[in-house]
């Protein structure tokens, strides 16, 4: 039982198939056996945030989840956010702002605050600062990601107008 | 790190999960969210052989109000429970806690019975079940026991189930219009593990506790439902009970010493949290500065 076990789910929209030891976290499984490197691995427990992904919608934590969990569901990466243009004015945002340095936590803190935005249209920074809490970010300060969400909060709602 | 190898089986029934775990015992550990159990394998503290999932159990998910009780399926996961209007309404202490328990992205995969069976002492949930007087469920082979949440919890890490039982609800009685709570937590982080914590609920009648139950958390091995308590029933409280109250409480905590805090901090802030959690109860905001 500790062979390998024929996995099968979605990942950004496609298909994939796979045979995993038991022992491979999601984390582990994008980043090597699917090269999907944006995920990034921090800590390995649970404390970082750097491995955020989407699972069946809601963000987790892709270090504390088997790959064999995500069979049958669907993931979305970084990769998946940022190809589609779901997360752009995001990232440009980010990027103006100087919300990152050497850019570790980026990905992680781009899915928490994607997350974020998508309940909440107008959220405080108290709110902002909540939900990025099981985020580390060493390089910022977090003042300027947390300008960078509530500039992006505050654009969407312009353009929802 | 990486966690050690170990095989790997999804249960797919509650009665498959305790075969397993018949024939495995304390080689086997019970796989639910894993927001606990992975980080624990991934830092190598525990190695197991077997690793039973049951996260496919649906019959494990959800909650039900019947009368004046509310269960809550061990695998309802801690958003469930966030964002349920039952638990608004019929649990407010535990809606308030919840927001307390770790980040988003783990909320969206924790589950309570993963909570309380993994038993930190650090965490909120197993004292917000001392302080609403739960009784957990488990399930073995033989039968069901019923448990009440005072004897759940025996040590760091430890509680009152085999390596051959699951925890597969938690039942708590509805909160009555005449109740109130507390819940207050010291963590360097929000979402953190507290430095030292309270979840109570009460009964005010008259501007008098005629109930108090104070369940601290991170001031010992286990969630400690307070004595003192007593101190505080059935009189009009004053700065100087709330003093000897404080007094007495050292007695009941053996809060550690670790790198977040000294034990003698964690006193400290425990008998912080009991005054401003009678303070603020009872509404008199000029008791929240009396400590011992």
């Amino acid at each position: 039982m500790t062979a390998p076990m024929p996995i099968s789910l979605e990942v950004n929209g496609e298909r994939v198939d796979a045979h995993v030891l038991p022992r491979l976290n999601l984390a582990d499984f994008l980043r090597e056996h699917l090269h999907l490197t944006g995920t990034h691995v921090g800590c390995e427990h649970g404390v970082c945030g750097a491995c955020t992904v989407r699972v069946n919608g809601e963000i987790v934590r892709a270090c504390l989840m088997l790959a064999v969990q995500a069979h049958g569901g669907s993931v979305q990466t970084i990769e998946g956010l940022s190809d589609s243009g779901e997360v752009a004015d995001l990232q440009t945002a980010f990027r103006d702002r100087n919300a990152l340095q050497c850019g570790y936590c980026t990905p992680g803190m781009l899915m928490a605050a994607q997350d974020l935005l998508k309940q909440q249209a107008e959220p405080s920074r108290d709110d902002i600062r909540e939900h990025l809490s099981g985020n580390y970010c060493r390089c910022t300060g977090y003042q300027a990601i947390i300008d960078a969400v509530e500039t992006t909060a505050r654009q969407r709602r312009s353009r929802a107008r | 790190m990486k966690a050690a190898a170990f095989a790997y089986v999804r249960a797919t029934s509650v009665d498959d999960a305790l075969g397993l775990l018949a024939a495995h015992g304390d080689r086997a550990k019970v796989l639910s969210g894993g927001q606990s159990l992975m980080p624990a394998m991934n830092l190598r503290l525990i190695s197991p052989e077997l690793v039973v999932d049951i996260g496919d159990l649906g019959e494990l998910r959800g909650i039900a109000v019947t009368g004046d009780r509310i269960r809550i399926g061990a695998l309802t996961r801690h958003v469930d429970l966030q964002r349920s209007s039952e638990i608004a309404k019929h649990a407010p202490l535990l809606a308030e806690a919840i927001a307390h328990v770790a980040h988003p992205a783990i909320r969206n995969r924790g589950t309570i019975g993963g909570s309380l069976a993994h038993a930190d002492p650090a965490s909120e949930l197993p004292a917000c079940m001392l302080a609403l007087d739960a009784t957990l469920v488990v399930r073995g082979k033989g039968g069901e026991r019923r448990i009440p949440a005072i004897d759940f919890f025996r040590g760091v890490f430890q509680t009152a189930l085999t390596a051959k039982e699951l925890l597969v609800a938690v039942e708590l009685p509805v909160a009555k219009s005449s109740n109130v709570h507390f819940f207050r937590e010291f963590a360097r982080r929000h979402g953190d593990y507290a430095i030292a914590g309270l979840a109570s609920q009460a009964v005010i009648a008259g501007g008098v506790f005629s109930d108090l139950r104070l369940a601290f958390f991170a001031v010992g091995d286990r969630p400690v439902l307070a004595v003192v308590a007593n101190k505080l029933v059935n009189r009009i409280v004053t700065p100087a009970s709330i003093s000897e109250a404080s007094a007495a409480l050292d007695k009941e905590l053996d809060p550690q010493d670790d790198q977040q805090a000294s034990g003698a901090m964690r006193r400290h802030l425990a008998r912080v949290l009991l005054a401003r959690c009678v303070a603020t109860l009872l509404g008199r905001s000029e008791l929240a500065g009396a400590t011992a």
